[in-house]
């Protein structure tokens, strides 16, 4: 058999499927959103769903709150992960356990944290029970709004929750092929142990930190479950939005819920470039 | 080790168990009303109601592990001569091919779903078993293929020539030599697969409609009714897989490779 021949039939499958899957579903949805659907005789593609969605002041918002999400958790989820890594590093039986429960963490499915996050915060939750017992608070009430809360409290901390084990992952194995000789030059040469970590370490761990950040950034901007049972009911984040749109008895609803998905993924592939680059911009400066 | 060290490491390992926490404390509960910091009563019923037949956890249990198995049988079928391909052969359009295949991991998958649903709606497929497998081929086959194309990247083809020129037949090759090489490979690959789709929640819930009930979607709706104690039982029993799984492989998942980290997480 030809090479050409063997290599093709060895990708074909995997093309096959993910183009007509992935790619394929992409792009029905691209022109459904336009409202053109030859199948079910819409032959007149349009823009008004884009129109209907990007006029529309909730859709904002819900641009917004998305972003503020998977932003604020997955800058808060690095910089944990690199001061835990920091600090597992040195011990033996802290690194052992850590990097255990760092694993365990990622065999856990999202909705079963997302409703631990429920019952530890919520307004009658555990930390709600430990104020009461203390006297912080009389009744369920007087306990701040976590969860269900327009802040997104409750989703932020979900997502801290899951994504510091996975970018610690990522951190430790870095550490382990880089090794310390590098900070210890820099020492050497009279640095802080501050800047022997800035401008010896952190440039070298970076590219990790940057793939590990872009995979939960994207992730947190997409995810259905997580903000559908931690999130209030207004505003929606974006995925919650589309969904429930593509779900609304009206299916003329269902170009608008096209149009949010393309969105979407328009803007988390844009913002995944932006954040790249800024981090980069970040550690250079 | 200081004693801040020693606060800030307790409190990064308290952090990391918590929210199992209440989950498996509900599990045992009985009426556990604020402001109680633990529940009154203990009792078995929740894991009782859980284990019968009428909550429908052990129906959701199996075809949530049907599915999974399925979709993992089809990614190592499809995963494994891609592998190869991308892992020991250069040529043109690779890098297209390799961006193609990473796209789902990194774009959400909803849009697509989305329009999906369109497709398979004129298919039958909605609303079916078959349908779900299928969708869940999107986040499961890219991983199979990334750590593919890593064993075979470190397996050297000079052996497989060699038998060959001893007089194997490719079936004896295949068997003999190219299999215990990259066996190790597939099995890690397949546990992650199998956790990817047990994992899913929304494209399930788009294409299966409701209909094909596995354990995410009956969390959730017991999460979403207010019982607690069932809700708790039934996340245990959804998360006891994983932790199997992770027993049995703990020691190939140090992260060396992002991609292998990154591997259970949806």
């Amino acid at each position: 058999m030809p090479h050409r021949l063997r290599l093709f039939l060895m990708l074909a499958p995997a093309l096959g499927v993910i183009g007509l899957l992935f790619g394929g579903g992409l792009i029905v949805a691209l022109m459904r959103s336009f409202n053109y659907m030859p199948v079910i005789g819409l032959t007149d593609p349009n823009l008004q769903a884009y129109a209907r969605v990007l006029t529309n002041p909730d859709f904002l918002l819900s641009f917004l709150l998305t972003f503020h999400i998977a932003f604020t958790s997955t800058l808060i989820a690095a910089i944990i992960a690199i001061a835990a890594a920091l600090l597992i590093r040195a011990t033996t039986t802290g690194r052992t356990l850590i990097t255990f429960l760092f694993q365990l963490n990622l065999t856990i499915p999202h909705i079963v944290g997302a409703i631990g996050i429920l019952y530890l915060f919520s307004q009658s939750g555990t930390f709600a029970r430990l104020a009461h017992a203390t006297h912080l608070i009389a009744r369920p009430a007087d306990f701040p709004a976590l969860v269900f809360d327009p802040a997104a409290i409750g989703i932020i901390l979900h997502y801290v929750w899951k994504e510091v084990p996975f970018i610690g992952i990522v951190i430790l194995a870095q550490m382990q092929t880089i090794g310390t000789d590098h900070e210890a030059t820099a020492r050497s040469l009279g640095a802080t142990p501050w800047q022997a970590f800035r401008h010896a370490l952190l440039p070298l761990l970076l590219p990790g930190i940057t793939a590990a950040s872009i995979i939960a950034f994207a992730f947190a901007f997409g995810a259905y479950e997580i903000p559908a049972l931690l999130g209030a009911s207004y505003p929606q984040a974006l995925p919650v939005l589309a969904y429930r749109s593509f779900t609304d008895v009206d299916l003329a609803s269902r170009p608008d819920a096209m149009a949010m998905a393309i969105i979407i993924t328009c803007l988390s592939a844009a913002l995944i470039w932006a954040y790249s680059r800024a981090l980069h911009a970040m550690v250079r400066a | 080790m200081t004693a801040l060290r020693r606060l800030a490491l307790g409190t990064l390992v308290l952090w990391l168990i918590l929210p199992l926490i209440p989950l498996a404390i509900w599990s045992f509960a009985k009426g556990w009303r604020f402001p109680s910091l633990f529940p009154q009563e203990w009792t078995l019923r929740a894991w009782q109601t859980a284990l019968s037949d009428r909550t429908g956890v052990l129906e959701s249990l199996w075809v949530t592990g049907a599915i999974a198995l399925i979709a993992t049988i089809l990614a190592i079928l499809i995963g494994v001569p891609a592998g190869r391909a991308l892992g020991q052969h250069r040529f043109r359009g690779k890098s297209a091919v390799q961006a193609l295949i990473l796209g789902p991991l990194i774009v959400p998958g909803l849009a697509a779903a989305l329009g999906l649903h369109a497709v398979f709606l004129q298919l039958g497929l909605t609303n079916t078993f078959t349908g779900v497998v299928l969708v869940h081929l999107i986040p499961t086959l890219p991983y199979m293929i990334i750590i593919m194309t890593g064993i075979f990247a470190n397996h050297d083809p000079s052996f497989e020539a060699q038998a060959r020129s001893l007089g194997a037949t490719p079936w004896q090759t295949f068997r003999y030599i190219t299999m215990p090489a990259i066996l190790p490979g597939i099995i890690v690959g397949g546990l992650f697969c199998f956790l990817v789709s047990w994992s899913q929640y929304i494209l399930t819930l788009l294409i299966g409609g409701g209909r094909v009930q596995t354990l995410p979607l009956l969390l959730f709706s017991f999460a979403t009714s207010g019982r607690n104690d069932l809700t708790g039982a039934i996340a245990i029993i959804y998360i006891l897989p994983g932790i199997l799984i992770l027993i049995l492989t703990a020691r190939h998942i140090t992260g060396t490779h992002p991609a292998l980290a990154s591997m259970m997480r949806r």
